[in-house]
């Protein structure tokens, strides 16, 4: 069920930039996904994503805490396949280790911080950013202020519901569903889209 | 919670900041350390903005060096200074309410037996005196009262130093501070003194000029009351913003102090007495 007509675009929105929530942005059920605000199926979602990624000048990913580190079985096949997804679209890889403050700040050549992702954004010019394994809350503060106060394109892959504050989101994501968008990657570059 | 936290996915190895590939390799994770080791190993403590000279931030430094598994702890704060350095540090933190400090520690040590029913998981809350004196005394004391497993260590530098410098409980009578200019009225809090007669079953009172002593005290408090009942550790740190004097004084006020109202003092029951012993 669509309820707004809300745009979740590239930014910047505004330094107090309204959350798209709070703009009737819903998230979407399973096996759908959400493309700039509204609410599609998953393949279209997958498709858009992809897309984005393989024509943006400079597209990264930032993997968080729940795929850098090994604290589960299972955590190694999904970083592996997160970074054959990298590798196929030709993204760089910039980690988001944890989100505690820094300080005096962070090193944004190296890492992101949720706190100030806006600064590692800038800083390496990045127009196309994927967040994946990082805990919903985190990505929720750190995908508002992108959209606030950077042009950067966001895409969230997320293991539970998605995120209405990143352009494109992709719930319920595994490993499978990682190898699926190689998969599209491969694709659509073959097609030279 | 597990040393597996720690541990980076290989592939993602090479692209870790060095401070996180330091805390991996020469962290006190894998291999134990104490503050005898200080100076050798990446600390758990983090670049933080405390002022220089700063006390509370030495007693943290010292407490994080000493615990027995950085890995398996929980660290609870609460509004103050110490919750800075605190919340930068790489251990597991959980910032409260100001002075809900000892009861959301109790749910949390609960929550963790039942998830971890053959492991020891230490829960330590480690907060300023205006949490544990004024604002949080009857929820830290209650906690006594019940035997909740945790440790608490005061970090008492007898004033609220980010707030501008309000008389706190534990300032000492008569003390001038920016917010107390014709000073203090009544005496220290004997917090130390509640913490026996409460039900606490280890204590110890300590100051920063003794680095070693803090280090064996808050692991003893730790390791006590994983097996046996709450324990308290008071830690003085002083305040060099707020008490005007030079940053390069601390150790010197902190020793000072040791001769006055923090002569080092330890007390325990007989259980404990005979736990020490075997450990």
């Amino acid at each position: 069920m669509q309820i707004s007509n809300y745009k979740v675009t590239a930014g910047p929105e505004g330094f107090i930039a309204p959350s798209a929530a709070d703009m009737g942005v819903i998230l979407p059920n399973k096996g759908q996904a959400l493309v700039e605000g509204s609410i599609t199926s998953e393949n279209e979602g997958m498709d858009k994503a992809i897309e984005k990624l393989i024509s943006a000048k400079n597209p990264v990913f930032f993997p968080g805490p729940l795929v850098l580190w090994n604290w589960k079985d299972g955590v190694e096949e999904k970083a592996k396949a997160v970074i054959e997804l990298s590798k196929t679209i030709g993204a760089k890889i910039i980690p988001m280790p944890d989100y505690r403050p820094k300080y005096p700040m962070i090193n944004p050549e190296v890492e992101i911080n949720p706190n100030h992702p806006n600064l590692t954004i800038w800083h390496n010019k990045i127009d196309v950013c994927v967040f994946v394994g990082v805990h919903c809350h985190y990505a929720n503060v750190a995908l508002k202020i992108i959209r606030g106060g950077t042009d950067c394109y966001t895409i969230s892959l997320c293991a539970d519901a998605g995120h209405e504050d990143s352009m494109v989101s992709i719930r319920d994501i595994n490993t499978e569903k990682i190898n699926t968008l190689t998969e599209i990657a491969r694709q659509m570059k073959a097609r030279g889209k | 919670m597990s040393v597996r936290n720690i541990t980076p996915v290989k592939e993602f190895e090479d692209i870790l900041p060095k401070e996180y590939k330091d805390l991996v390799n020469k962290g006190p994770f894998n291999n134990k350390k104490s503050v005898d080791d200080l100076g050798t190993f990446k600390e758990i403590i983090e670049e933080h903005p405390h002022c220089a000279g700063c006390g509370v931030s030495l007693g943290i430094r010292l407490a994080l060096a000493s615990l027995p598994s950085p890995e398996d702890s929980l660290v609870v704060g609460t509004p103050g200074c110490s919750f800075f350095a605190l919340s930068q540090s790489a251990v597991n933190y959980s910032n409260t309410a100001f002075g809900n400090q000892n009861a959301v520690a109790t749910g949390l040590k609960r929550m963790l037996q039942i998830r971890y029913p053959d492991k020891h998981k230490d829960v330590i809350v480690m907060v300023g005196d205006g949490g544990i004196a004024d604002i949080g005394l009857d929820l830290t004391l209650h906690s006594w009262f019940r035997k909740e497993k945790i440790t608490t260590i005061m970090l008492d530098n007898e004033v609220y130093g980010n707030t501008g410098g309000q008389e706190s409980g534990m300032s000492m009578k008569g003390r001038v501070l920016n917010m107390a200019p014709t000073g203090k009225k009544f005496d220290k809090i004997p917090v130390f003194d509640m913490a026996e007669v409460s039900g606490c079953v280890y204590g110890a009172r300590v100051t920063v000029a003794n680095p070693k002593k803090v280090g064996q005290v808050v692991r003893n408090a730790i390791l006590i009351a994983r097996e046996i009942g709450p324990t308290y550790v008071q830690i003085f740190t002083p305040c060099p913003t707020n008490m005007k004097f030079p940053p390069d004084q601390t150790i010197k006020i902190a020793k000072e102090a040791q001769k006055d109202q923090y002569s080092y003092k330890e007390f325990m029951t007989d259980e404990v007495a005979e736990y020490l012993k075997n450990i």
